[in-house]
């Protein structure tokens, strides 16, 4: 087996275990994967880096079966192998932890293994396994707690535990970070470190930089279709990889000009809103003001009231007190969503296909879906005028990047990355005075990252308030001028962004600034909290 | 070898289009099968069944005097399904309709002026429109299965009916049939041609133009399709979910009310135990297999109506049971339903042999 090309690493003296070989996927005209070379060697925390569309989740879904390649080859351990599903990876020894796991949420922690386990698995002695398991790779687990009493960070562990029973030796992670605290993070990568120690090689594929420098011995690049770059990330600089994966320096965002506030636009004031269902959030005594010309953020983990708030600032729920949402001065708290828009105020929430925008519509009939109420050109009498729509989204598709294989496509066939920047698009196309955005850029790549931040900054630079809710600390510094912590329903105080440091953040995200720290009353979410 | 479904990135236009021919297609074949079973030269009985019906006016007039009641239920049916309400009781709002409509010509047969027609309209509208008010307000009220409560009402219709014609309604002068008193002339819709035809089915094109323009043109539509396929972008969008369950149950209901009312008033000529072939129910393939767009709907309420003169047709030229017709209905549905796949995913012939053990896919 030959080793060129591959300059010294911690790993480099290591057998090889799993070579991808020229292989080539194409779905349709689209050249997915297009003659991917990958080496992976035993006992080497591997990572995969690229933009969205890069082609990252392609090969990997063929190295786990659950795609074919049109062309190459798999060859591990030496032998050409061919993986024809999912049951074969895992039987030649490849697991994978998904980005979106794949757990039934009224089974126990011991019955969702138990369903991905080989049949002639002895069951009664599995909750003891998982114990083991669990102990020995410092991932605490009770096999007998429901799935849905969990948090996503234990739900994430027991997606490891389950491939980590089949013995792998191979473990695909998917963005494994994105939902866990920096805290919980910093626990899966001493884990990943002691898998690796004993020989389990890791291919590790994320947007986050930083953790790639930290935990991996080698990173392959993707961009478009194909492999660009090999390196050791250890000896670039975040700004170096960035480049290699997006082909052009990502510029810098930068708030040119000195932050001139003035009257608030948005304002909070002791906002109440009871959760809306078993595993909703209840907001309590929110007190918020954005001023116009600044950028807040909200910093937090998923499902702490995020989501609750975004809908109660943008109107979807209406709160019992009207002055509990005040926007451009108008207090709003029964008012829906469109006279809120009408005032001044746009809307972007976090989820881009289903509700920011309808999967099976047109992007012209897209535009329609937020803007006919403030729009006088694209409403007659209650007659849609669907050309001046058409000319809208033209307009957004250029001022945004937003790149489509033709014209004017149904939303769901657009990338993440692409359909963020024309939800985004569309709402800063109106110059709106108030804008809240939840998780701008949400699974985006660098490059249009860049853009939406940028533009968000900008917009507020000429006057509009926009409040940024996201769980990306890194977004959160690059963006904000003043920064607040949600935890469970309440929001800290907004301090400006140079004072909070990155242990203060993660110290309100844990809990550490909420007035009721009583445990009786704790949502049922945080309850399994290890 | 093996079949993989693919998914489409968009959805396909030409398969949107061709499905419901294939599942034509397939039904036509799956029926040749059937009635060679059964003993019967295939050609032949086909034949007897969708081309004959043709050949003549009489059949002709009379397929349309069977789509009317057809495509103006499906037009209605079309705007709850599309946002997402499933109203299977047509056939209930259509007796009640039919029910509603009779009250002038039953109870006050006296009034013959010119607003009768109109009023009796008027109430069939009103009551298919009271009989749907009952899921649509269980659902938004208490959250109730739409499809559970509105097929349940259908019985509860029906025994109405049957109540009102064997007892108060019943004609005094009819010898104890279980019938009400024949219409007035003036509580006779129009007819049309040589006379089986009547003015119901003009109101299924006008409905067919109305429902056409408010869907494609206008915002209602534009709310109605929003709210069908992602109630979430619908409310982002301050559209109201309950206002949608509402609208949709109120239009569907009208027409299926004003249909029952029309084939009393224009068909039957009374009020009789039994007043529809089951038309509520397969209006409700005629609006899958017209795709849900009121033009699709009008070939597809022409080609329902076929498959209840063939089944008659087949049943003189061939001894055939008349039950026929209710076996290729639920073909034809089942294929289109099945056939609509095509237009989200694209089969894919897979060559390799796939390994033993389920294919356990997670991504």
């Amino acid at each position: 087996m030959s080793k060129q090309g591959v300059p010294s690493s911690d790993a480099v003296d290591q057998p090889v275990l799993v070579k991808a070989v020229s292989i080539s996927k194409r779905f349709g005209e689209v050249l997915a994967n297009d003659s991917v070379d990958l080496t992976i060697r035993e006992g080497e925390i591997h990572a995969l880096l690229g933009e969205n569309g890069a082609g990252k989740s392609t090969l990997v879904k063929i190295l786990y079966g659950a795609l074919e390649q049109t062309s190459g080859d798999i060859v591990w351990r030496g032998n050409t192998v061919k993986i024809a599903n999912p049951a074969d990876a895992r039987t030649l020894g490849v697991g994978m932890v998904f980005q979106h796991f794949s757990l039934f949420e009224a089974l126990s922690v011991a019955d969702n293994i138990a369903l991905a386990l080989p049949k002639d698995t002895d069951l009664k002695a599995l909750p003891e396994r998982i114990i083991s398991v669990s102990k020995k790779y410092g991932l605490p687990l009770d096999p007998n707690a429901m799935v849905a009493d969990l948090p996503v960070g234990v739900r994430q562990r027991i997606e490891i535990v389950r491939c980590l029973l089949q013995e792998p030796s191979l473990l695909i992670m998917d963005e494994p970070t994105s939902v866990l605290t920096p805290q919980e993070a910093d626990e899966l990568f001493k884990t990943l470190q002691r898998l690796a120690s004993e020989g389990c090689a890791i291919l590790y594929i994320s947007h986050r930089l930083e953790e790639v420098q930290r935990i991996c011995q080698r990173a392959t690049i993707m961009r478009h279709g194909k492999v660009v770059n090999e390196c050791d990330p250890r000896q670039e600089t975040p700004a170096s990889l960035a480049r290699m994966m997006v082909g052009a320096d990502v510029h810098a965002i930068k708030s040119t000009s000195e932050i001139t506030t003035g009257n608030p636009l948005i304002t909070l004031r002791d906002l109440n809103l009871p959760a809306d269902n078993a595993f909703g959030i209840e907001l309590k005594d929110i007190n918020l003001e954005v001023f116009a010309g600044e950028v807040v953020g909200i910093a937090g983990i998923a499902a702490n009231g995020q989501s609750e708030l975004f809908d109660a600032i943008s109107g979807e729920r209406r709160v019992e007190n009207v002055h509990a949402v005040n926007l451009l001065g108008v207090p709003v708290g029964k008012k829906k969503i469109n006279p809120r828009r009408k005032l001044g105020a746009a809307f972007v929430p976090e989820e881009r296909l289903g509700h920011g925008a309808v999967p099976g519509f047109r992007l012209s009939d897209n535009v329609m879906l937020t803007r006919f109420s403030t729009e006088p050109s694209l409403l007659l009498r209650g007659i849609l005028k669907r050309g001046n729509a058409a000319e809208m989204e033209q307009r957004i598709k250029v001022n945004y990047d937003v790149r489509m294989t033709h014209d004017n496509p149904e939303a769901r066939s657009l990338s993440g990355g692409n359909l963020q920047k024309f939800v985004v698009g569309r709402e800063l196309d109106r110059k709106p005075r108030v804008m809240v955005i939840n998780q701008p850029t949400w699974g985006v790549d660098a490059g249009a990252a860049a853009l939406i931040r940028q533009a968000l900054i900008d917009l507020a630079r000429t006057g509009a308030a926009v409040l940024v809710i996201s769980q990306d600390l890194d977004e959160i510094y690059e963006v904000s001028d003043r920064i607040a912590v949600i935890s469970r329903g309440q929001l800290s105080p907004a301090e400006p962004a140079n004072v909070m440091t990155r242990e203060r953040i993660g110290m309100l995200m844990a809990g550490m600034g909420e007035k009721n720290t009583s445990k009786s009353d704790e949502g049922q979410a945080h309850a399994a909290r290890a | 070898m093996r079949l993989e479904l693919e998914k489409r990135s968009e959805h396909s236009a030409l398969m949107t289009v061709l499905s419901p021919v294939v599942a034509l297609g397939l039904t036509v074949v799956a029926g040749g099968i059937l009635f060679a079973a059964m003993g019967y030269n295939p050609g032949e009985a086909l034949y007897a069944f969708f081309i004959e019906p043709l050949t003549n006016q009489w059949s002709i007039e009379e397929l349309l005097v069977k789509a009317g009641p057809l495509i103006l239920i499906a037009v209605g049916l079309s705007v709850c399904f599309l946002s997402n309400n499933w109203n299977i009781g047509a056939e209930g709002q259509f007796t009640i309709g039919a029910l509603a409509g009779s009250m002038i010509p039953i109870l006050f047969h006296e009034y013959t002026g010119p607003m009768a027609m109109p009023l009796m309209v008027l109430m069939g509208a009103l009551g298919g429109m009271v009989w749907a008010s009952v899921p649509a307000f269980l659902k938004t009220r208490f959250g109730t299965n739409e499809i559970l409560t509105s097929l349940m009402l259908v019985y509860v219709a029906q025994f109405l009916l049957d109540y009102l014609v064997r007892g108060p309604w019943r004609d005094p002068d009819g010898f104890n049939f279980p019938e009400s008193r024949i219409f007035d002339d003036a509580h006779t819709l129009m007819t049309l041609g040589d006379g089986r035809l009547h003015l119901g089915f003009v109101f299924a094109l006008v409905a067919v133009f109305v429902i056409w323009f408010m869907l494609s043109q206008t915002l209602k539509g534009f709310e109605i399709k929003v709210m069908g396929e992602t109630p979430r972008a619908g409310r982002f969008a301050g559209f109201s979910h309950r206002g949608i369950v509402w609208f949709g149950f109120m239009v569907s209901g009208a027409f299926a009310g004003i249909a029952g009312m029309a084939e009393v008033s224009g068909s039957i000529g009374q009020l009789t135990p039994v007043i529809s072939p089951g038309y509520g129910f397969t209006a409700i393939i005629v609006a899958f297999l017209g795709r849900l767009n009121p033009i699709g709907i009008v070939f597809a309420g022409l080609l329902l109506a076929l498959s209840y003169i063939g089944g008659e047709s087949a049943q003189v030229a061939l001894g055939l049971s008349d039950k026929i017709t209710r076996v290729f209905q639920g073909m034809l549905l089942f294929f289109v339903l099945a056939c609509d796949t095509l237009i989200l995913y694209r089969i894919r012939l897979i060559k390799s042999a796939p390994k033993a053990g389920g294919a356990h896919e997670r991504a």
